[in-house]
C-alpha cells in the first residue's frame, strides 16, 4: 500500500520535472547521480532490462527515485499500478478486444451453419465466406495490437513480460481452427493469473478453448461413452502428452505412455459450448456423455470416477511433482538470467516452488533477489529474441503511437510473427534460437529503417534519450558511432550489440 | 530519390536477401573434395491430391469414387494424359510431359509416411523432421544431409522464404531467398555508407561480428549472381506466378557461382476440402510452369540434378459432399531431372473397398525415407553408413531403383 502511494506521489513529481530533463541531458546527468548516490547504477539498467521490455526515460526516473527495491516490489503487485490513458483509451478503441469470446464463437457458429445451407458454387456461399473471413482475422489483429500497445505502452511492464514468457510457455497457434477468435480472451486470462498460483494459470489453460482447440482436447472423447459409440471421434492423447511434456513435468519428468492414455482419459469430455448457452463464460463446459467413466491409475495415484473434477484433481498431482518445480523454475531461470542457467539458481527456484505450491510471485520475488540474477557476470548477455529487440526499439526509442502493423510484419520477417508458432513449445528465448548472419542483417537493416521514422514519421527520436536509455555503450560502439556521419548516429545505436543484449 | 525516403523505403522490403542462417557454424568452413550433385525439394503444403495427378485411369472404383471431381479418361475432353496405360497424368501438367517422353519424370505411388497422421502440421513437421513419430526433433533432415556433404560455402544450400522452414533448421548454415520478384530489391545495409558504418561496428571478432560479416558476404555473392533487370521484366507478374519467378532464380544460383547444391521451395493452399477441381486447375499449370523453368536453368546440370515434389499426405479416395476431397493417407511423391530413370514406381494396390485403409485411404506401401533415402545415398553420394545420421533407425530397402 505504501509503495502505491510513494508511486503515485512520485510520479507526479517526474511528469512535472520531466520537460526540464528532457531539455538538457547535462542537467539530466547530474540530476541522476545525485539520486542513484547509494545504488549501482549497473544494476538498476540490469533489472529495467530483464523485467521491461526496454528502459524508457521514465521507467528510469522511476527506478532513481524509488529505488530498486521498492520498484521490484510494485511490479510484483502489479494491479497497484495505474495504467496510462494513453494505452487504456487504445484498448478502449478496438472493437473485439472488447467484445467476449464466447459471443464471437456464437457469431461464427451461426455464419457456419448458414454457409454450410448453401452451396460454394453461391454467390451467398462467398458472401458468408468473407463474413467469417473478416471475423476471424478482425479478431487477431486487434488481439495482436493490443498485445503490442501493451508490451509498449503498460506501466506494469513486468506482468507484461510474464505474459510473453507464459504464453510461449502455454502456446497456442492462431492458425488453427478458432483459436483467432479467442487469442485476446486467452492473453487475458494468462495475463490474470502470471504473477499469480501456477494451479491457477494451468487449469485456466487446461479449460480455454484455444488451447481446448490447438491441442485437440474439445475432441477428445471415451470411445466406449454415448457420444464415442454414435462417432468418429475417439480418444485424443495430443493435450495429455503436451500437458506433461511442455506444460508441467518435462520431458524426462518420469511419466510413462500408460500415465499419457490415463491422463487423456481423464481429460475425456473436456470442451467448448460453441453456442453459449449451458457453458462457462468462456466456452468451457464439461461433456459428461463423451467422458470415460471409469477408474484410472495416473502416476501412481487411483483416479475415482468423478466426471469434471477428476481432471482438476489430475492437475493438482502434476503441480505438487517435484518435477514440475523443477522444469517451471528451468524455464524461468533460462528467460530472466541465463541460456543455460545455473544449477544453483534453478534449485533455489524448485524449492520456492514447492515450498509455496506454485506461487509464481514468490518465485520470482526468491529469483530478483537470486545472488545469480544480481550477478554482474549475467549481465547483458541474453540475446533478445526479435519480438523483445523490436519493442525494446521502439521504448527505448521513445517512438509514440507506433505503426504496429510494420511492426508485426517486421516480426514476421523475423521469423516471430506474433501468435503463430505453430509447435506446442512456444518460441524459444534463447541465443542460438536467434542469432544467425540472416537475423543481424536484418535487425540492422530494420534498426536503420525504424531510426528513419519508418514506425512514425511524425514521432521524432531523440538522439540524446535513445543513448540515455540504451544505458552503457562500449567503446567499439561508441567509436563507430563518433565517426560516422550524424544521419547514421540512431541507426548504429538500434542496430548495435548493446540493443540486441538485454 | 533523398536518402531518407530510400532507406525508409527500401527496408519495407527488408527481408529480400540472400544470406546464411542457422546458427554458429558458418565460422568453421573448409574446402573439401566437390560434390557436383543437386537435389531440389518442393513441398506442397496441405496434402495434394495424388489421385488426380497421377490418375488411375484403367481402375473403375476411381471413376464411382470420384462422380464430379475425377480427371477424365485419356483422350476425353480434359482427360488425363495416358502415361503407361494405366496411369495418367492430370492435363493441367502437360509442361511436365517432355520430361516424361525423356525418361526425367517419375512418380512413387502410395507414398508417404509410415504412420497414420491427420493432421497437417504433424504430418508436415515428421516428413521435415525425418523422424515420423517422434516430433520434438531439433533439426530437419536437409540440415542434417548438409552435414553429410563436404562443405563448400555459405550459400550450399538455399531456401525459398523468409522463414526457416522445420526441414532446413539445425546446425548447418542455410541461406535464404525472399519469394518473389523482390528476392534483390536493396535493403538498407546494401547502401554502401550503411554497410560500411555498420562495419565498423562490426568489425570484431565476436558473434555478432562474425554473423554480421557472414551475412553481408552471402548478400554480395546473391546481388552479383541474380540479375535485377529480368526481375524488373516480371513486376507485373501475378502473385500465384511466384513459383515460377522463384524458380529461374534457384536455377541461376545453382548453375552459378553461389555452389548452390541443396534447394528447398514451397507451395501452399493444397487443402482442397470444398470445389476442389477449380483449385487444382488453377495451381497445378503453375506448378507444370515452373518446374519447367527450373528445369530450363539447370539445363548445364540437369543430368546431375533431382527435383523431388512432396506433400505431408493424400487424400480421401472417395469425394466428400462439397465436391472436394478429405485429409487422407497415401500419397504420390514426383521426382523430375536428368539423374531420374522414369516412370511409376511402388506398389499399388488398387482402389477396392477391401485394399483402402480404414475403408477410405490409398495406403501406403512406401515409406518417404526410402525414396528420399535412395536420393542421398545413389544420387547425392553420402555414404550409406552415413544414413542414420539423417534418418535415425531407417534402413534403405531398395524395392526399385529410381535414379539413372
Amino acid at each position: 500500500m505504501l509503495v502505491q502511494i510513494d508511486c503515485k506521489k512520485i510520479k507526479a513529481k517526474l511528469q512535472k520535472w520531466s520537460g526540464i530533463v528532457v531539455l538538457s541531458s547535462i542537467l539530466w546527468l547530474s540530476w541522476t547521480n545525485f539520486a542513484v548516490a547509494n545504488e549501482s547504477s549497473a544494476l538498476q539498467r540490469h533489472i529495467l532490462s530483464r523485467l521491461t521490455f526496454g528502459a524508457t526515460s521514465t521507467e528510469i526516473e522511476q527506478i532513481n527515485k524509488l529505488g530498486s527495491e521498492a520498484y521490484i516490489q510494485a511490479q510484483l503487485e502489479p494491479q497497484t499500478i495505474k495504467e496510462l490513458p494513453i494505452l487504456e483509451d487504445y484498448l478502449a478503441s478496438l472493437d473485439t478486444v472488447n467484445r467476449e469470446g464466447i459471443e464471437m464463437q456464437k457469431e461464427l457458429v451461426v455464419l457456419n451453419r448458414k454457409r454450410s445451407r448453401v452451396k460454394p458454387s453461391d454467390k451467398r456461399w462467398q458472401q458468408l465466406t468473407q463474413k467469417i473471413r473478416k471475423l476471424r482475422s478482425g479478431a487477431l489483429h486487434e488481439a495482436m495490437n493490443a498485445h503490442l500497445a501493451r508490451a509498449v505502452y503498460s506501466e506494469r511492464q513486468l506482468q507484461e513480460v510474464m505474459v510473453d514468457f507464459w504464453f510461449n510457455h502455454f502456446n497456442v497457434d492462431a492458425q488453427k481452427g478458432e483459436v483467432k477468435i479467442w487469442m485476446n480472451d486467452y492473453e487475458n486470462q494468462i495475463r490474470q493469473f502470471a504473477l499469480g498460483n501456477f494451479y491457477d494459470l494451468l487449469l485456466a489453460t487446461a479449460k480455454h478453448p484455444a488451447m481446448l482447440v490447438y491441442l485437440d482436447n474439445h475432441k477428445n472423447t471415451a470411445p466406449e461413452s454415448p457420444v464415442g459409440k454414435k462417432s468418429e471421434w475417439g480418444l485424443n492423447e495430443n493435450y495429455a502428452r503436451e500437458l506433461m511434456e511442455l506444460h508441467t513435468m518435462g520431458v524426462d519428468g518420469g511419466y510413462t505412455q500408460d500415465d499419457v492414455i490415463a491422463l487423456a482419459r481423464i481429460f475425456t469430455g473436456w470442451g467448448i459450448d460453441r453456442w453459449g448457452k449451458k457453458g462457462e463464460k468462456n466456452g468451457f463446459f464439461f461433456f459428461d456423455n463423451r467422458h470415460d467413466n471409469r477408474e484410472k491409475l495416473f502416476l501412481g495415484h487411483k483416479i475415482v470416477p468423478n466426471g469434471m473434477q477428476e481432471g482438476e484433481r489430475a492437475l493438482d498431482i502434476l503441480v505438487a511433482r517435484p518435477a514440475t518445480a523443477r522444469f517451471i523454475s528451468y524455464k524461468l531461470a533460462q528467460y530472466f538470467v541465463a541460456d543455460e542457467p545455473p544449477e544453483s539458481l534453478v534449485n533455489q527456484l524448485a524449492t520456492e516452488f514447492s515450498n509455496s505450491r506454485g506461487n509464481i510471485k514468490l518465485v520470482m520475488d526468491t529469483l530478483i533477489h537470486s545472488q545469480e540474477f544480481n550477478d554482474p557476470q549475467y549481465f547483458e548477455r541474453k540475446f533478445t529474441t526479435p519480438y523483445q529487440y523490436l519493442v525494446s526499439l521502439v521504448r527505448m526509442g521513445e517512438i509514440e503511437q507506433p505503426n504496429f502493423k510494420r511492426i508485426r510484419g517486421m516480426l514476421f520477417q523475423l521469423s516471430m510473427p506474433i501468435y503463430q508458432c505453430s509447435t506446442p513449445n512456444g518460441y524459444a528465448n534463447t541465443k542460438s534460437a536467434w542469432l544467425n548472419p540472416q537475423a543481424i542483417l536484418q535487425r540492422t537493416s530494420f534498426a536503420t529503417a525504424i531510426s528513419n521514422g519508418t514506425l512514425n514519421q511524425e514521432s521524432e527520436i531523440v538522439q540524446s534519450r535513445l543513448k540515455q536509455n540504451l544505458g552503457e555503450i562500449s567503446v567499439t560502439t561508441n567509436k563507430a558511432i563518433y565517426k560516422t556521419r550524424p544521419f547514421l548516429k540512431k541507426a548504429l545505436m538500434m542496430g548495435s550489440p548493446e540493443a540486441m543484449y538485454r | 530519390m533523398k536518402r531518407r525516403n530510400f532507406v525508409t523505403a527500401a527496408s519495407l522490403a527488408a527481408a529480400g536477401m540472400l544470406l546464411p542462417i542457422g546458427c554458429n557454424s558458418w565460422v568453421a568452413q573448409q574446402a573439401n573434395a566437390s560434390n557436383d550433385k543437386r537435389l531440389v525439394v518442393v513441398f506442397l503444403r496441405g496434402g495434394v491430391d495424388g489421385l488426380n495427378i497421377l490418375v488411375p485411369h484403367q481402375t473403375a472404383e476411381y471413376y464411382e469414387a470420384r462422380p464430379t471431381i475425377a480427371v477424365p479418361y485419356p483422350k476425353q475432353p480434359n482427360g488425363a494424359i495416358d502415361l503407361d496405360g494405366y496411369f495418367g497424368l492430370n492435363p493441367r501438367l502437360k509442361d511436365l510431359m517432355p520430361f516424361w517422353k525423356q525418361k526425367q519424370l517419375a512418380f512413387v505411388h502410395s507414398c508417404g509416411l509410415p504412420l497414420v497422421e491427420r493432421s497437417h502440421f504433424q504430418a508436415q513437421d515428421y516428413l521435415e523432421n525425418g523422424t515420423p513419430g517422434v516430433r520434438n526433433t531439433n533439426d530437419g533432415w536437409m540440415n542434417r544431409l548438409l552435414a553429410q556433404l563436404p562443405q563448400e560455402g555459405l550459400t550450399q544450400a538455399l531456401n525459398v522464404g523468409v522463414t526457416t522452414p522445420y526441414i532446413l533448421r539445425g546446425e548447418q548454415q542455410i541461406a535464404s531467398l525472399k519469394p518473389g520478384i523482390n528476392s534483390t530489391a536493396l535493403i538498407p545495409t546494401d547502401r554502401s555508407h550503411v554497410k560500411t558504418a555498420f562495419s565498423q561496428l562490426y568489425n570484431g571478432t565476436d558473434e555478432l561480428s562474425k554473423a554480421f560479416q557472414a551475412g553481408t558476404k552471402a548478400r554480395e555473392i546473391v546481388l552479383a549472381e541474380l540479375d535485377r533487370e529480368m526481375e524488373m521484366a516480371s513486376k507485373n507478374a501475378q502473385n500465384a506466378d511466384v513459383f515460377a519467378d522463384d524458380a529461374a532464380e534457384v536455377a541461376k544460383l545453382m548453375v552459378g557461382n553461389a555452389n548452390t547444391k541443396l534447394a528447398f521451395m514451397e507451395i501452399g493452399n493444397w487443402d482442397t476440402h470444398v470445389n476442389q477441381n477449380p483449385i487444382l486447375n488453377r495451381q497445378l499449370p503453375l506448378v507444370g510452369k515452373g518446374l519447367a523453368i527450373l528445369a530450363a536453368g539447370l539445363e548445364p546440370i540437369w543430368d546431375d540434378t533431382v527435383v523431388v515434389v512432396m506433400s505431408e499426405f493424400g487424400r480421401t479416395v472417395r469425394e466428400n459432399g462439397n465436391k472436394g476431397t478429405d485429409h487422407g493417407f497415401g500419397n504420390a511423391m514426383w521426382l523430375l531431372g536428368g539423374g531420374v530413370e522414369g516412370g511409376i514406381y511402388g506398389e499399388w494396390s488398387g482402389l477396392a473397398d477391401s485394399v483402402l485403409y480404414k475403408n477410405r485411404d490409398v495406403f501406403v506401401n512406401t515409406d518417404f525415407r526410402e525414396v528420399l533415402s535412395q536420393i542421398i545415398v545413389n544420387h547425392l553420394a553420402v555414404p550409406s553408413d552415413r544414413l542414420n545420421e539423417i534418418f535415425p533407425d531407417y534402413q534403405l530397402t531398395n524395392p526399385f531403383n529410381l535414379l539413372a
